[in-house]
């Protein structure tokens, strides 16, 4: 049964409140707020009790799923479970009661505590200088990308106006390269799922602006040839860029500033346990290399005579790019992750990743195809063609799967697997949670074979069946509009 | 399946097909590509009165899946689209070579067509790709 919308269960003279007698004098709100503002009709508000109201979203939380209600494999999310003790951490009366406009002298812990992440996040990526400013990955990668482009014209280089990514790459890369004004140039991906090196050779020119490359791929495959690009596009003065999106395979035993990368954006969200999705905004921290220090958003984060204080002295920074300093919420929950896993924890974290995904692929590739051959990292992708000779498609499959109680996972993508689908465990599920799933995919596809219908109908167990993608997309309907009031034709 | 395709058409590797009328010709995409970008929901049509070179993006198709490039399958100029793709564009997977059309092509090279691959083997390069 689906939940009725508050609208639905309004009736006229239920109210959640009872408000005291007025005891200043009253004014009419046409005194108050010029007539433009004023509404000519009325709001139409839904009226309920109290308990109405939190009983419609007492039942709306049941219907969700979320990592701490199942497993979650959505590859290249990292959806890893987030560990309460990140909210006992910021939820010190120190961190979440402080306004960004306090004076610096007050506000010393929470300026130390981003200094200090800054230092971290630089171990971690190897790289030389950070900032904190972007509220999500793709935000990091426009950061970045207007870094580079502010490089290259600081040098008289403006004219170089490419941007070179491979055809594996995540849909925010060229989205990214076309805003900050760049062509973009893909580059193929060999039939090992690495980039093609004699393809990249021939595109690489003096016109390159950065590479944008995400290693290991979103195919869940390290490209070991990343020094040989590296060298090949410094060659040519352009400049590395490195999405972290799948940083969680490498913590602690590669950096991204070893393999030649100039610049690197870091979800927190995804590696350092921050919440994801829904669950909170993200945070998409940028680091960068000496060369591009003078560049970086400001302000900094300075230390002076033991005092921080936020640095404005930048030269040649591109400017704000968050208001305030970030989602400093997230960076204490990323600062008590990273903190409370140490070294050894955060390398042990990219070891387990990786072995939860390939324990997933050596059970699951006899009865699905393997979009690319393993071993892989910290994901890997799978394809529905077999299934498909049945008439099921990747999208039943991941249907199918909410029916097992699994979140399914990333379907349809990279673009280069045909019927895609991309399974990432992490490292924060045991044994019998990977069986578990294992399982669930196997009687799948054994569903897929002897009786389709089963796969291609789910969900049969939610409460809202399988939905109508194209009318959803062709015809959304947003908005809750009343019956019988008219419009309020203010526009 | 996948597995239609007309003969008295022209196909390119990225999956549009070229009906040559003469000095015009009228292209879509092949069944192929509509089969493997699943329900079209939304395309964006090439400009009319403008001119595209071969392979240049002259449009965009939108899917459940993925957001795609229209090529341009021949050198000329567009002078009329399937409009009634606006409201309809499921067109394109119940009819890819028929009320599914999208672009009606005046030709600047019309032995450019010549270049592009017979249905035979384009049916050969499709099962090259699975």
């Amino acid at each position: 049964m689906s939940e009725p919308l508050l609208f639905d269960r309004s009736s006229p003279g239920r109210k959640g409140y009872s408000l005291p007698a007025c005891d200043v004098p009253e004014r009419p709100v046409a005194d108050l707020i010029p007539a433009p503002y004023l509404r000519r009709t009325a709001a139409e508000l839904p009226q309920l009790s109290e308990p109405d109201v939190v009983r419609h979203f007492t039942h709306l939380s049941k219907l969700n799923y979320s990592i701490d209600s199942g497993f979650y494999p959505l590859g290249s999310c990292t959806m890893k479970y987030n560990p309460k003790v990140n909210e006992v951490t910021v939820n010190q009366p120190g961190w979440r009661s402080i306004h960004p406009y306090q004076p610096e002298a007050t506000v010393q812990g929470a300026l130390h505590l981003m200094y200090d992440l800054q230092d971290l996040l630089c171990e971690i990526a190897g790289m030389d200088a950070m900032t904190l400013q972007p509220a999500a990955g793709a935000h990091g990668e426009l950061t970045g990308l207007l870094m580079i482009q502010a490089y290259h014209r600081s040098r008289g280089e403006g004219h170089r106006n490419e941007v070179i990514a491979p055809d594996s790459s995540h849909g925010t890369n060229p989205a990214t390269a076309s805003m900050v004004g760049y062509t973009l140039i893909t580059v193929r991906s060999d039939e090992r799922g690495r980039v093609d090196l004699n393809e990249l050779k021939s595109l690489v020119s003096d016109r390159t602006a950065a590479l944008m490359l995400t290693n290991p791929s979103t195919l869940g495959l390290f490209d070991e040839q990343v020094l040989d690009m590296s060298e090949m596009v410094h060659e040519a003065g352009g400049l590395m860029y490195y999405d972290g999106a799948n940083l969680n395979a490498i913590m602690g035993i590669a950096r991204p500033g070893d393999m030649g990368f100039d610049v690197v954006h870091i979800n927190l969200h995804k590696t350092f346990t921050t919440p994801h999705g829904g669950g909170g905004p993200g945070a998409g921290p940028v680091g960068v290399k000496q060369i591009l220090e003078p560049f970086l958003p400001m302000p900094a984060i300075g230390r002076r005579d033991e005092q921080y204080f936020l640095d404005y002295a930048r030269d040649h920074t591109i400017g704000k790019v968050r208001s305030f300093y970030g989602n400093f919420g997230m960076l204490v929950r990323a600062y008590t992750y990273i903190r409370r896993m140490g070294s050894d924890g955060l390398s042990q974290v990219s070891r387990d990743a990786v072995l939860s995904a390939n324990y997933l692929r050596s059970r699951l590739n006899d009865l699905y195809d393997e979009g690319y051959p393993g071993p892989n990292m910290q994901e890997f992708v799978l394809s529905g063609r077999r299934q498909r000779k049945s008439g099921v498609r990747t999208m039943d499959i991941a249907k199918r799967l909410i029916d097992y109680g699994f979140h399914p996972p990333t379907v349809y993508f990279p673009l280069i697997v045909d019927e895609a689908l991309m399974i990432e465990p992490t490292e924060t599920e045991n044994k019998d949670t990977l069986d578990a799933f294992v399982d669930a995919m196997r009687s799948i596809a054994r569903e897929a074979e002897e009786t389709p219908e089963l796969v291609t109908g789910a969900p049969l167990t939610t409460s809202i069946g399988r939905l109508d993608e194209v009318r959803a997309a062709r015809f959304p309907d947003l908005r809750w509009r009343p019956e019988k009031v008219e419009d309020a034709a203010t526009g | 399946m996948a597995g239609d395709f007309p003969d008295d058409l022209r196909y390119t590797e990225s999956d549009e097909w070229v009906r040559v009328e003469g000095g015009e010709a009228v292209s879509g995409i092949s069944a192929f590509a509509s089969e493997q970008l699943g329900d079209v929901v939304y395309l964006q049509l090439p400009e009319v009165g403008k001119r595209y070179g071969r392979t240049e993006v002259f449009g965009e198709i939108e899917s459940v899946k993925a957001v795609s490039d229209l090529f341009c399958p021949l050198s000329g100029e567009v002078i009329a689209v399937n409009e009634e793709l606006d409201a309809t564009p499921g067109l394109v997977n119940e009819e890819p070579y028929g009320r599914g059309w999208i672009a009606r092509i005046r030709l600047e090279n019309p032995a450019e067509a010549e270049s592009l691959l017979e249905a035979a083997a384009y049916a050969q390069n499709t099962t090259e790709r699975h």
